[in-house]
């Protein structure tokens, strides 16, 4: 009997949280979307605009290294790569004004097609010997950008046409563009967290090996959606350019980028769909400050390696997989001795988890 | 033209003598600590700027210098390996250690820009600028000297190696951790003093940079991509793979300098992917441990 009544409470009780979550995630859409309203400072809504561009690639990046373990280096290649796509085919196809957004779709199937080569060759080997990889492709790109005058512009880069926006709604206009490409990359995460490639992918990530014995076939769900995570990622390059409207080879492809996305997504917390969000949201705009503040970007540079330090050595596994660490030690105190795997447990560790989303 | 590729060769074997002595730090460090040291590169411009302000404030010779600055590179990397490297543990070690050092990198590369500056530095003595006509080569001296340091560091870092106790508890620990630390060697200390050893290298390596390169503490960053390159190609923990791949990227590099400066670089990372279509674990490498 009271097997069916905690069964009931159970289900009421997921059924609160799941409204408490869709009720945060309107509130959140809500204030999203009406951010450059309250805030029209074009100072504050560059910030903003930068730090969605970080979410929408630190989303991308994290849909393939922090579900597969893979650390990639070199997302700035398809960043970059991106960028450089609208920069040549706006200046050789003579095409001006907004005409450019249509050029994004290039900047996708750029990166993409940019990561087949790259996926094959990288992705058979594994740990150290990847990330250098990534490091030593990351490289060549950037050469290219600064070797192949005629193409790319050498050091002088690219400058994107010019857009007839005025300066006032310029900064708004993009907010909402890169939140669409924010909230895109996020979506696709979620959805590929939960689909079958992303439970292969984390399979991967345990014990490669032991997935290809159980039959997934590893080349084949690795490169899918590091080709996937690459088109994103060359879609918002894209935009980032027209956002500056001008590229360089060492803005394009900047080997700090990539350190920057791991460093978010570490300290949100690898593999989760909001702790590269979070990460993204604090590092970047601490970075941007810390470069607009100082600007001989030598303090700011000894700053932000201390806070890298800082953060694996204290907050090694993440904000948010802490996090939930201590709101389930939190839930448990007073249950101790409750199984876990019990109903009435888990209507007592609902509780205080619904009263955190809220 | 055939003259010009003899001459290449030469240099490119002479630079690479000193890019292995660099390498074989790095590669030790991975070895036994099963990490990549991403701020080798800003350590070896540390160890360069060391040089020369030795040079500069105290007028001592660079390779006297050694003396003073090899011991004190020592000491910074057994540093950086306790208070940092050390407390890392756990699933996503790899990627972590990556992080740190290359925040240790940061850092470091932050103080050299306030103390010296940005504008490039070069070392100076009376043997960097003079060259010896030898069997119809031009031979840089600076270069001749290098390449013979080079030569005496890493026969010294393999007679450690080879034929100490020491050497053969740090040998133990690159076969498996597990096992040498049950039969009763200490790792820690291994690790600390290997990473000690790997940093100290660099300060030798440094100064041949500083004398043959003009360096600000942004040239840490080209140098340690190349490092990289030449440590995974010769395989990683590989000392012999080391030193072979030095001697090959560097003659490369100088070879297709010949006919494109520009695109050299290119080449030498171009050959890095190349190796590991046909071969993932380099020329030299293990097989490939079996979790991730």
């Amino acid at each position: 009997m009271s097997t069916v009544t905690s069964a009931a409470r159970v289900r009421s009780a997921v059924t609160r949280r799941r409204a408490a979550a869709t009720a945060g995630l309107l509130v959140l859409a809500v204030a999203a979307l009406v951010f450059p309203l309250v805030f029209p400072s074009p100072v504050v809504t560059n910030y903003a605009v930068y730090a969605l561009i970080f979410v929408a690639v630190v989303s991308a990046w994290n849909m393939f290294s922090g579900f597969s373990g893979y650390i990639s280096l070199g997302q700035a290649v398809f960043f970059g790569s991106g960028a450089y796509a609208v920069g040549i085919a706006a200046k050789d196809w003579h095409i001006t004004g907004t005409g450019v957004f249509a050029l994004l779709p290039l900047a996708a199937a750029v990166g993409a097609v940019i990561a087949v080569p790259f996926g094959l060759v990288a992705l058979r080997v594994r740990r150290h010997t990847f990330i250098v990889v990534t490091i030593a492709v990351f490289f060549i790109f950037q050469l290219m950008a600064f070797n192949l005058n005629s193409f790319t512009g050498g050091t002088i880069g690219m400058s994107a046409p010019f857009l007839p926006w005025s300066p006032t709604t310029f900064n708004d206009r993009f907010y909402y563009i890169t939140l669409a490409c924010a909230v895109g990359a996020v979506v696709v995460a979620v959805l590929i967290r939960r689909s079958r490639s992303g439970l292969q992918l984390r399979a991967i990530r345990d014990d490669e090996d032991r997935a290809r014995g159980l039959g997934v076939r590893a080349m084949r769900v690795k490169l899918t959606v590091f080709v996937l995570s690459a088109a994103i990622t060359g879609l918002v390059g894209g935009v980032w350019f027209l956002y500056l409207t001008q590229v360089l080879p060492q803005s394009g492809f900047d080997p700090l980028f990539d350190l920057s996305l791991v460093l978010m997504a570490f300290l949100g917390g690898l593999g989760t769909i909001s702790g590269p969000i979070i990460g993204a949201l604090i590092i970047e705009p601490g970075q941007l400050y810390l470069t607009i503040k100082y600007t001989n970007g030598y303090l700011s540079e000894i700053l932000l390696g201390a806070l890298f330090l800082v953060i694996v050595l204290f907050v090694p596994r993440g904000i948010v997989p802490t996090a939930g660490e201590q709101l389930r030690r939190l839930r448990s105190r007073g249950h101790p001795a409750v199984p876990p795997a019990t109903a009435p447990a888990q209507e007592a560790s609902d509780t205080p988890a619904r009263e955190a989303s809220r | 033209m055939a003259q010009e590729i003899y001459q290449a060769i030469v240099d490119g074997i002479l630079v690479g003598g000193v890019y292995a002595l660099m390498a074989v730090g790095l590669t030790l460090i991975f070895g036994v600590l099963d990490i990549i040291n991403i701020a080798q590169g800003v350590l070896v411009i540390l160890g360069a700027y060391l040089s020369y302000s030795l040079e500069t404030r105290l007028h001592v010779d660079l390779f006297l210098g050694l003396l003073i600055t090899v011991p004190a590179m020592f000491v910074i990397g057994v540093a950086i390996q306790w208070a940092f490297i050390r407390r890392l543990r756990g699933r996503e070690r790899t990627s972590m250690t990556l992080l740190v050092t290359y925040a240790v990198a940061l850092i470091i590369e932050g103080i050299l820009y306030e103390i010296y500056g940005p504008n490039p530095k070069q070392l100076n003595a009376s043997y960097v600028q003079s060259s010896v006509h030898l069997f119809g080569f031009y031979l840089s001296y600076i270069y001749l000297y290098g390449f013979a340091l080079a030569l005496v560091l890493i026969a010294a870092i393999y007679a450690l190696l080879y034929r100490t106790g020491f050497g053969r508890s740090v040998r133990a620990t690159m076969q498996d951790e597990t096992s040498a630390r049950l039969i009763g060697i200490d790792v820690n200390r291994v690790a600390a003093v290997t990473f000690g050893v790997g940093v100290a290298v660099t300060a030798a390596g440094g100064m041949m940079f500083g004398a043959t390169n003009a360096f600000n503490p942004n040239s840490g960053y080209d140098l340690i991509s190349r490092l990289l390159a030449i440590i995974i190609l010769g395989g990683l923990g590989s000392i012999g793979g080391a030193l072979a791949a030095s001697v090959f990227m560097l003659t490369l590099e100088s070879l297709v300098t010949i006919w494109s400066p520009e695109w050299a670089i290119v080449v030498f990372y171009a050959a890095l992917v190349v190796v590991l279509v046909i071969r993932p674990t380099g020329f030299f490498g293990r097989q490939p441990v079996r979790a991730q």
